[in-house]
């Protein structure tokens, strides 16, 4: 009877142990595809303030650059100038806040900044957004400015969905969202300024404090 | 197999900073892998370094799915 009991216990440490060995071969494995090929450090606080600067880029275009209704925006008065001035600055700060955010955790999680995996997240990120940016140069060129807003949100969103397979994070939802945003904003023409706020400003900092949340979780 | 099931190829030392294995570790799992037919490899010169480089056959791929599935029913 003891001997039955010794063996039963023994049998189900056995189970268990090698349950707990499959376990971890399958966490291994499932490990080994994500380091090899999605790139782990992305930083969700990068997100949030990149949101940040876009609301406040908008805020001052708002109250101080945007002619009044009526009024034509020429190509290369001195509004213009300003707003495309304050819209590179948002983009250069949420970049250069990005890489550094991102440089800094990947330190920490020991990953290497510049490998295949970070290559390939970069080109498929760029491809979709120099198109975009070229095309929309190309129309502001000829003052047809109306549908810049919306062509911005659009290619963005583009590149975020096609980047979001080298990365984590779900990152594709918010390049859905960009997309969605950029789709509607074309709809209504002349709230261009809303729309582009909404996806850079708020959608930024919605995903970003998203993303921050698991960070911290983890 | 993990590696190269989710990538189109990879390098020797590329696995090798992955798996953080030894070089001669690395090799002879390697050559196992690929006497079994299930990785193809192709070495190239990048300059004058040798380069390999690593890809999963159709074969491969299909073994190590069925191994990965035997793994997920013994744990339910």
């Amino acid at each position: 009877m003891l001997f039955i009991i010794i063996f039963t216990l023994y049998f189900k440490e056995l189970y268990n142990m090698e349950e707990k060995n499959y376990l971890h071969d399958i966490r291994e494995i499932k490990s080994l595809m994500n380091r090899s090929s999605r790139f782990m450090s992305l930083s969700g606080l990068s997100g949030i303030l990149a949101g940040v600067y876009a609301l406040i880029g908008a805020g001052i275009a708002y109250f101080y650059f945007l002619p009044n209704e009526g009024d034509l925006l020429l190509l290369h008065s001195h509004q213009f100038k300003i707003l495309v001035f304050i819209l590179i600055g948002v983009f250069v700060l949420s970049l250069a806040t990005a890489i550094g955010l991102t440089i800094r955790k990947t330190k920490k999680n020991n990953e290497k900044i510049w490998d295949p995996t970070t290559q390939k997240l970069l080109i498929s990120f760029l491809i979709p957004f120099v198109v975009g940016a070229a095309y929309i140069l190309i129309k502001l060129n000829s003052q047809h400015y109306g549908l810049t807003a919306s062509l911005m949100l659009i290619f963005y969103g583009l590149a975020l969905v096609n980047a979001s397979k080298y990365t984590f994070g779900h990152v594709q939802y918010l390049g859905y969202v960009q997309i969605i945003l950029g789709l509607i904003c074309a709809i209504f023409p002349g709230y261009g300024l809303w729309f582009w706020a909404a996806g850079f400003g708020l959608g930024h900092m919605v995903y970003g404090t998203v993303m921050y949340c698991n960070e911290i979780r983890k | 197999m993990s590696v190269l099931s989710v990538n189109d190829y990879a390098d020797f030392n590329r696995l090798k900073e992955l798996l953080q294995v030894t070089d001669g570790n690395l090799a002879s799992h390697l050559k196992v892998l690929e006497e079994a037919q299930y990785i193809g490899v192709t070495k190239t010169f990048v300059g004058r370094k040798p380069n390999s480089r690593y890809r999963v056959t159709p074969l491969g791929k299909s073994e190590f799915k069925k191994h990965i599935e035997a793994l997920e029913k013994l744990i339910k």
